[in-house]
């Protein structure tokens, strides 16, 4: 059975056709406005490349930027309602409050603070207020709101009221979706909550986009289930997606380093990603990405995903070189290389022609740069090492030798070592992305607060979460023998009766060919 | 008979300093230093504070020894668990509802609020309650940093009682602290009273003149948090190095940068202790560092030599904002700075390290001032 992975990213799409773990062909072709046009033209290439019976090709994988992009764009967001279960706690700051202004008009004045909500040992701070839930279910009625994002307090440690308050709507605004803040996020409510109203305000641009991309698999004959890839880098169901599009947010990233890890079969190394404007550098552990350890701005919202932590410099192959090459970057031509590039018949002197007249690669017309002076190339060329040996150092976790990945378009310009450490560049190093979507794994979750009482003790507790995790994932479609934990961590809570204490589970397994 | 005829401010508003937003962004960067890795993330505060601007009230400040000595003052301040507030945001009067109960049970008026800890959450509360009860925060605090326990505060090691006191919970809940054996036996039954009350609520205690506070609350709290927070903020801006900027603007000296290399947590007694291990990077390349931590960061070892405890502030900063990293956010692989700021003298005499010392804190170490920059 052969994969199919797609990456769509802001410049380009590419996709790879992989047969196991042997990458068959790889095609890049340019991101179209309608997203659709530049995936069938990546895909066909691709499957033409690799020589290949369509039919035998059994999944694919999608990675997208698409709902990122539509909040950092404030394009084709929703109006929805807020709802809060939590009064009298919490009237202070009521839902967005901590939104730019810009975005606000996503719920407007439909903020509701409703009564109800637990406490953390899981007593209510008050009876769910369900009269007050049926007045709201008018109002969203009556200003034609999209959906509903529904949060509670410490909703986390029980999820009740809020699937009451999702019956409630269910029966008297049938048809509008709802959000349950508890189905996508973690402690934290404002982060959580914000979250659950991003990705309410972005159900309906998501039931457009996934059914355009099955529109599209469709009609290039590819009748096999797909998936998209979330921000961990393991997959999604596209019915899934349709519900949770915000978990896709920093896909991207992730993906390129899955793609990295998977290429070299490297699984602890630091993975540096060169494109044409950026180049974005992260840490692999056990072949996944390090998360960041703090709230993620997204479009300017904060949000408490678990996002890669990656560190981005303006370095990439359409970089500008000045002063004599001691300065590059960050002003890059982007995505106009091939016209802007001396190399290319262009004026501007850029990082790839450095790359050229230092011998590093073979691309455009070399002899347009021969007369550029070596002890420039030589000093420029010194400049972009030392960018990159700044910012692998700074995602190193120990001073224990690890190897550099390079990947991207861009990865001409990584030297053959970088101070102490070995560079790996992989074949199929431009496509890295389509190739971790392509072989991207399914998970399971648990993130909650136990109570270490009456003899429980925290192995217990974790050995409850890690199987609660695993039979997430095997709901989702993971083979239960390939199942492995990937983060473990309990954080004890201070001040606190009964040694309660926050444990957070992963596991990840490989897809099952049943699940469709 | 309460107290309530008109009589002369205790103050006079000129001296008054008004928060702008700012202002805020600026205290909530620098209460979270001074935090020094505990306290509590006061970004909530500051959203709150910011609301009750919006909503018209002003947020003042007023000059230490600018209030008069007849005058009294509480001290406010939230109690309970750092992760109960960042879910079960308050409701938002409770800290007002403190000062109310507490003035009717003593039939008293209050003059102003001192705030209780400057470091982490704990620096907005007593904003608000100015704010909604139209009376100035005194620019001083209880400790100068955070500490974790009620009687670790000046007001109580300089032998003010914290009772009687008020704790009010989102419910609407009031109780009162009639008198406490001890200091302890207050913050212990406080604690247990939190706890029923859902692990977060708002404490007025200490009723106190202002002459007792002109004389032992730790001065200029407001200030120093604002100056840091603004420091940290113009080096971002202009992609300075932010620590060396805190150093310079609070006289802190800087100890090591290095990456977290390994990370023990464990609970005792309701408290969080851990320990961080630290390689060193950059001109520290090859060395080790240590930080002991208690829900605040208590002890600094470089290379296996003690060389910074509590009192003294143990700054662990991120490298790259300056921006202080919460004991609970502490990762393994981050980049930090360990920077330390001396403790105000009132922290160093003898009776301060009875309660707020190593030895307070179970710890087997003597402590030795930090050394001057």
């Amino acid at each position: 059975m052969l994969r199919l992975g797609i990456d769509v990213g802001g410049t380009n799409t590419d996709a790879v056709v992989m047969d196991g773990d042997k990458v068959l062909s790889g095609i890049k072709a340019p991101t179209s406005e309608d997203v659709t046009t530049g995936v069938v033209q990546a895909l066909e290439g691709a499957i033409a490349a690799a020589g290949i019976d369509r039919a035998q090709i059994g999944n694919v994988m999608i990675g997208t930027t698409h709902f990122t992009n539509a909040v950092i764009e404030r394009r084709h967001l929703s109006r929805v309602a807020a709802v809060r279960l939590g009064l009298p706690a919490t009237a202070c700051l009521p839902p967005t409050v901590d939104w730019p202004e810009d975005l606000k008009f996503v719920v407007d004045r439909h903020g509701y603070l409703v009564h109800g909500g637990y406490e953390f040992d899981g007593r209510e701070i008050a009876p769910l207020d369900e009269a007050e839930l049926i007045r709201i279910a008018g109002e969203v009625r009556d200003n034609g709101l999209k959906a509903i994002a529904v949060t509670c307090v410490f909703g986390p440690i029980n999820a009740a009221m809020e699937q009451r308050a999702a019956e409630i709507f269910a029966e008297h605004c049938p048809g509008v979706p709802v959000v349950l803040s508890t189905e996508i996020g973690r402690i934290g409510i404002l982060e959580r909550e914000s979250a659950a109203i991003m990705n309410a305000s972005l159900l309906q641009l998501a039931d457009k986009t996934v059914n355009a991309f099955g529109k599209a698999l469709a009609d290039a004959g590819l009748t096999c289930p797909f998936h998209i890839t979330q921000n961990d880098g393991t997959l999604m169901a596209a019915e899934t997606v349709k519900r949770f599009p915000v978990l896709t947010f920093a896909s991207g990233p992730t993906n390129s380093m899955r793609g990295a890890a998977f290429l070299t079969g490297v699984k602890e190394a630091i993975v540096v990603d060169i494109g044409g404007t950026t180049t974005d550098v992260g840490a692999l552990h056990l072949g996944f990405p390090r998360q960041a350890a703090t709230v993620v701005d997204v479009g300017g919202v904060r949000t408490n995903f678990r996002m890669p932590d990656v560190f981005s410099i303006g370095l990439g192959g359409g970089s500008h070189v000045a002063e004599n090459g001691a300065k590059v970057g960050p002003q890059s031509v982007g995505y106009r290389i091939t016209e802007a590039a001396l190399v290319f018949g262009g004026d501007t002197l850029t990082t790839t022609d450095i790359a050229v007249a230092g011998g590093k690669a073979a691309v455009g017309d070399p002899g347009r740069v021969g007369a550029l002076a070596p002890d420039m190339v030589t000093a420029a060329l010194n400049t972009i090492t030392s960018m990159l040996e700044n910012a692998v150092e700074r995602s190193r976790v120990s001073p224990d030798p690890i190897p550099v990945i390079a990947v991207g378009g861009g990865s001409i310009l990584m030297p053959d070592r970088l101070g102490d450490l070995d560079v790996i560049r992989p074949e199929n190093f431009a496509v890295a992305n389509a190739v971790g979507a392509a072989i991207a794994q399914i998970s399971g979750e648990v993130d909650r607060v136990f109570a270490l009482e009456k003899g429980l003790t925290r192995e217990a507790c974790l050995a409850q979460a890690e199987s609660e995790a695993t039979e997430n994932a095997v709901a989702a479609g993971a083979v239960r023998d390939t199942i492995q934990v990937i983060e473990r961590e309990d954080v004890p809570l201070a001040y606190l009766p009964g040694n309660a204490t926050r444990i957070h589970v992963k596991v990840v397994g490989e897809m099952g060919a049943s699940h469709a | 008979m309460p107290d309530t005829a008109v009589k002369d401010l205790a103050y006079d508003p000129a001296d008054l300093w008004v928060l702008d937003h700012d202002d805020l962004r600026a205290l909530e960067i620098g209460a979270g230093i001074l935090g020094t890795g505990g306290g509590g993330n006061p970004y909530i505060g500051r959203l709150r504070a910011e609301q009750a601007m919006r909503e018209g009230f002003k947020l003042t400040v007023l000059p230490h020894q600018k209030i008069a000595d007849d005058a009294l003052c509480v001290s406010l301040g939230g109690i309970g668990a750092p992760v109960v507030g960042i879910e079960r945001i308050r409701e938002g009067r409770e800290g007002l509802r403190c000062v109310r109960v507490l003035e009717e049970h003593m039939g008293v008026r209050v003059d102003a609020i001192a705030c209780e800890e400057i470091g982490g959450s704990n620096s907005m509360e007593p904003l608000l309650v100015g704010a909604f009860a139209g009376l100035p925060v005194i620019d001083c605090d209880g400790m100068g940093r955070a500490f974790p326990e009620m009687q670790m505060t000046t007001y109580s090691i300089y032998g003010h009682r914290s009772t009687p006191s008020a704790m009010c919970d989102v419910h609407g809940n009031a109780v009162i602290f009639q008198h406490a054996a001890s200091e302890i036996w207050h913050e212990r039954m406080a604690r247990a009273t939190v706890v029923s009350q859902g692990g977060a609520s708002t404490l007025a205690s200490a009723p106190m003149r202002g002459a007792f506070v002109k004389q032992f609350g730790i001065p200029n709290s407001y200030t120093q948090a604002v100056n840091l927070g603004h420091a940290v903020i113009r080096a971002q801006k202009a992609h300075d190095d932010p620590i060396a900027e805190i150093c310079r603007v609070e006289k802190g000296r800087m100890l090591f940068t290095g990456k977290i290399s390994d990370l023990k947590r464990h609970l005792m007694g309701g408290f969080v202790r851990g320990e961080v291990q630290l390689s060193g990077i950059d001109r520290h390349n090859g060395e080790t560092g240590s930080v002991l931590i208690q829900n605040e960061n208590l002890v600094f070892h470089h290379d296996g030599q003690m060389e910074c405890c509590v009192p003294d502030l143990i700054l662990v900063l991120d490298v790259d904002t300056g921006e202080a990293i919460t004991t609970e956010m502490l990762r393994y692989g981050q980049r930090v700075a360990i920077v330390a700021l001396p403790c105000h003298d009132l922290l160093r005499s003898a009776q301060a390290l009875d309660v707020v010392g190593p030895a307070a804190f179970g710890l087997d170490v003597t402590y030795a001032p930090l050394k001057g920059v």
